[in-house]
């Protein structure tokens, strides 16, 4: 008791210096190599992958093809509130902006950002500009002159919106949302809606491979855990040769067997099971989407499973059992529990994936089997739409941070063994 | 090192071949369209001005353009793009203007340029080359009878069966709209009212549940072969393939064909500006768009090319009947508004992705 009162000495090294300032000065140098050591890895996940998911998401909320080429406009909207009429002063900083773009040709380029968010727009640009240097005063007359469209409140509305830089109109289109002409968000039409039905196809096509996959891989994984290593490497190597080949083939080799004409309906028809003009249809649709991607997924849950299996002891049941426990109880009460961190941590790896999957559904989803990686294919390679892509990928990349955060709430990350 | 070595002899190989006057970088689409492009324009030539042509492929030549254009960078003397690429590039000042009269030869009759090429085969910057189309066809080994309209591929009722189409707006909207009846010539005119529209999809929605889907031009004769479905759309000069390299059993309906074009263009800031030209104006000679013909079944936007088409590099197909641009094949024939497609292909391909996942 009597030393905690006393006033502490201060330890020093043999050369008088503080020990805890010599330990620091050590670890110091320690760090630094450390750090040294991972700089590579460190810049390497910058550049490949921080960097550009940053991009991403600012992409998402930033697009300046109009509001860099309507300096004019992007003034007027600032002094004018969205109540005041469109008048001769907003059709002379119109006028201005159109003779500056076909100057520069960039009438394409902020008509296209216009028509994203009102259809048919962007040939309103392009014709008037290219009749821009005619343009006299009074201003209002000549550009309605040349095109009536000019007229439309919504597009001024539109315009309004896209003069500044940052923006969350890509979000709502994203979520199916426009804003009226007064401003206000709303649902777009029915017709038009479609990222809402697609997000949740999306995650519960995931869901459901998951589960096959979990089904599918833990009957193998454990019987590759529990017979002798010869045996068991040579399955090993089933389960592992599909995984090496390559992602199309296997595709394509579903789609042989699963269409129509295919090989499976071939072989039900001459059996007698179904008719000839009763063929089912198993490919380009949800149920193709479903066969193929649970196949090419599987291995990602097998791995991980097999992996915790190899490190149970079989002595656990066989306790359980020479104390009483039936076979199902022991099961349900010591081994799956046991197995658990390979199922969390192959249930994510599988579903994580299957989010974001794009060539198989594109290849045999049909109209049905679509994903939302398709639609953001879709902006990235046709409609060029790269804010909107960036905003549903953003939006994907979210979803899967929740679920991760609620995985780690519910299993904790800790249990997760991935191989 | 030695890799080091290598690539810089390489880099400087490159730069010294590209600072001779005497060559010009021509960037297309590779595969059996480029082998028409090399047989029929380059090395005549090469021979004739003793300019070499370097021929460079990529997926879509549009994308390094605007890439090397926006870097000022530009490698790249003359590129072949689509039509709709050919107006934004231009659109955005990416191109070099081009003024038909003054940049082309005229007919070897005399017309000039402006008035021998088809009708859409201008933009401010750009030339048409080839015409290419997207067509119906189907197995006649699987179809009772013959089809002969764009009405029946919608009709399951006459002739059962699955049908191909294209997963796009673009494209499946047209072929909708003539099934039901509209003729080509109003096709866009109907398209960009909501009726129009609304009729569209009405008759989209007949088949629906008969449609395979495609994505790539690879898949429809791959469908049809399969028997996986009867009739299709497809890219003509894919079924021509199959039917007369293959000898599979398919036939083209040219009733309401789709005709788009390829264009050739010159990148802003080209090395070889002048090269560039000249070759830009021979390539595109009466004579030589002709030639092309005899590699692939891509029509010449000529009309002075027409005649002229010859016989298939096998020597005993004649190509004539075979052309997009062959007048018997041209009764009821679309062209493609790719400013109708740049105005309004985000509105009609969320509706019509809507559709497909409802």
């Amino acid at each position: 008791m009597s030393d905690a009162t006393m006033e502490p000495t201060e330890l020093r090294t043999a050369d008088g210096l503080p020990l805890k300032k010599a330990l620091a000065k050590s670890q110091a140098r320690a760090k630094r190599r450390a750090f040294l050591l991972v700089a590579p890895l460190f810049l390497f996940v910058l550049i490949t992958f921080v960097v550009p998911i940053g991009q991403m998401l600012f992409q998402s909320v930033y697009n300046d093809s109009f509001s860099k080429n309507a300096p004019a406009l992007g003034q007027w909207f600032a002094e004018h509130p969205l109540e005041a009429p469109i008048d001769e002063s907003a059709f002379a900083a119109l006028a201005t902006d159109l003779k500056e773009m076909k100057a520069n040709r960039t009438q394409g380029e902020a008509g296209t950002r216009i028509n994203y968010d009102v259809p048919g727009t962007r040939s309103l640009f392009t014709s008037t500009a290219r009749k821009a240097d005619k343009l006299e005063p009074p201003y209002k007359e000549a550009i309605l002159d040349i095109n009536k469209g000019w007229e439309d409140p919504n597009l001024w509305r539109a315009m309004r919106s896209a003069s500044h830089p940052y923006t969350i109109d890509f979000y709502l289109a994203a979520l199916d949302m426009t804003r009226d002409q007064d401003n206000n968000i709303v649902s777009v039409d029915k017709t038009r809606s479609i990222y809402g039905t697609l997000f949740t196809r999306t995650a519960l096509l995931s869901l459901i491979i998951t589960v096959l996959c979990m089904l599918l891989a833990f009957p193998i994984a454990h019987l590759l855990a529990s017979l002798p290593l010869a045996k068991s490497n040579l399955l090993m190597i089933f389960v592992l040769l599909p995984f090496w080949t390559s992602l199309l083939v296997r595709t394509t080799s579903w789609m042989v067997l699963l269409q129509q004409q295919g090989v499976l309906n071939d072989i039900m028809v001459w059996l007698g099971i179904v008719s000839d003009n009763g063929r089912l249809e198993m490919m380009y649709n949800k149920t193709g989407t479903i066969v193929a991607m649970t196949h090419i997924l599987l291995p990602f849950m097998v791995l991980p499973l097999y992996s915790v299996m190899r490190t149970i002891p079989p002595s656990y049941v066989r306790a359980a059992r020479s104390l009483g426990a039936t076979s199902w109880t022991a099961f349900r009460r010591i081994y799956l529990p046991q197995t658990l961190p390979g199922i969390g941590a192959g249930a994510l790896l599988v579903f994580i994936l299957s989010v974001g999957y794009y060539i198989t559904p594109a290849l045999v989803g049909g109209a049905d089997g679509q994903l939302i990686s398709n639609m953001i294919a879709f902006h990235m390679q046709k409609s060029l739409n790269w804010s909107l892509a960036a905003a549903l990928a953003s939006l994907l990349l979210g979803g899967v941070l929740v679920l991760y955060w609620l995985y780690d709430r519910l299993v904790g990350i800790d249990n997760m063994k991935l191989g | 090192m030695k890799k080091l070595l290598i690539l810089s002899t390489a880099l400087a190989g490159f730069t010294a071949a590209a600072a001779q006057a005497e060559s010009v970088t021509v960037l297309s689409w590779g595969g059996a369209y480029e082998k028409s492009q090399v047989e029929a324009y380059n090395k005549p030539f090469a021979e004739s001005t003793g300019i070499d042509v370097n021929m460079e492929a990529a997926d879509n030549p549009a994308t390094p353009i605007k890439a090397q254009v926006e870097a000022g960078n530009v490698s790249v003397d003359v590129a072949d793009v689509e039509k709709s690429d050919a107006i934004r590039l231009c659109d955005e000042g990416l191109l070099e203007p081009l003024d038909p009269d003054a940049d082309l030869a005229a007919a070897p009759d005399g017309t000039p340029a402006s008035e021998d090429f088809i009708d859409g085969s201008f933009t401010d910057c750009g030339v048409a080359n080839i015409v290419w189309s997207t067509v119906m066809a189907y197995n006649t080994s699987k179809v009772d009878g013959s089809p002969t309209t764009i009405a029946d591929f919608f009709d399951t009722a006459k002739y059962p069966g699955k049908r191909g189409l294209r997963k796009s707006a673009k494209g499946t909207l047209e072929f909708a709209l003539m099934g039901a009846g509209v003729p080509a010539a109003d096709v866009y005119k109907e398209l960009g009212t909501p009726e129009g529209v609304d009729k569209a999809f009405a008759e989209l929605d007949k088949i629906k549940g008969d449609v395979v889907w495609w994505d790539a031009g690879a898949q429809p004769p791959q469908l049809l072969a399969d028997g996986e479905v009867v009739m299709s759309t497809a890219y003509n000069g894919r079924i021509f393939n199959a039917e007369v390299a293959e000898g599979q059993p398919f036939k083209i309906v040219w009733d309401g064909q789709l005709m788009d074009f390829d264009f050739f263009v010159i990148p802003k800031g080209a090395p070889h500006m002048d090269a560039a030209k000249a070759y830009l104006k021979f390539a595109t000679e009466t004579a030589q768009l002709a030639n092309q013909a005899k590699w692939i079944s891509y029509g010449p936007a000529r009309k002075s090319s027409a005649p002229m088409v010859g016989m298939y590099q096998d020597g005993k197909t004649e190509m004539g009947p075979h052309m997009p641009t062959a007048p018997e094949n041209m009764g009821n024939a679309l062209v493609n508004d790719s400013e109708f497609w740049a105005d309004h292909d985000t509105e009609l391909s969320e509706r019509f992705n809507a559709w497909l996942a409802g």
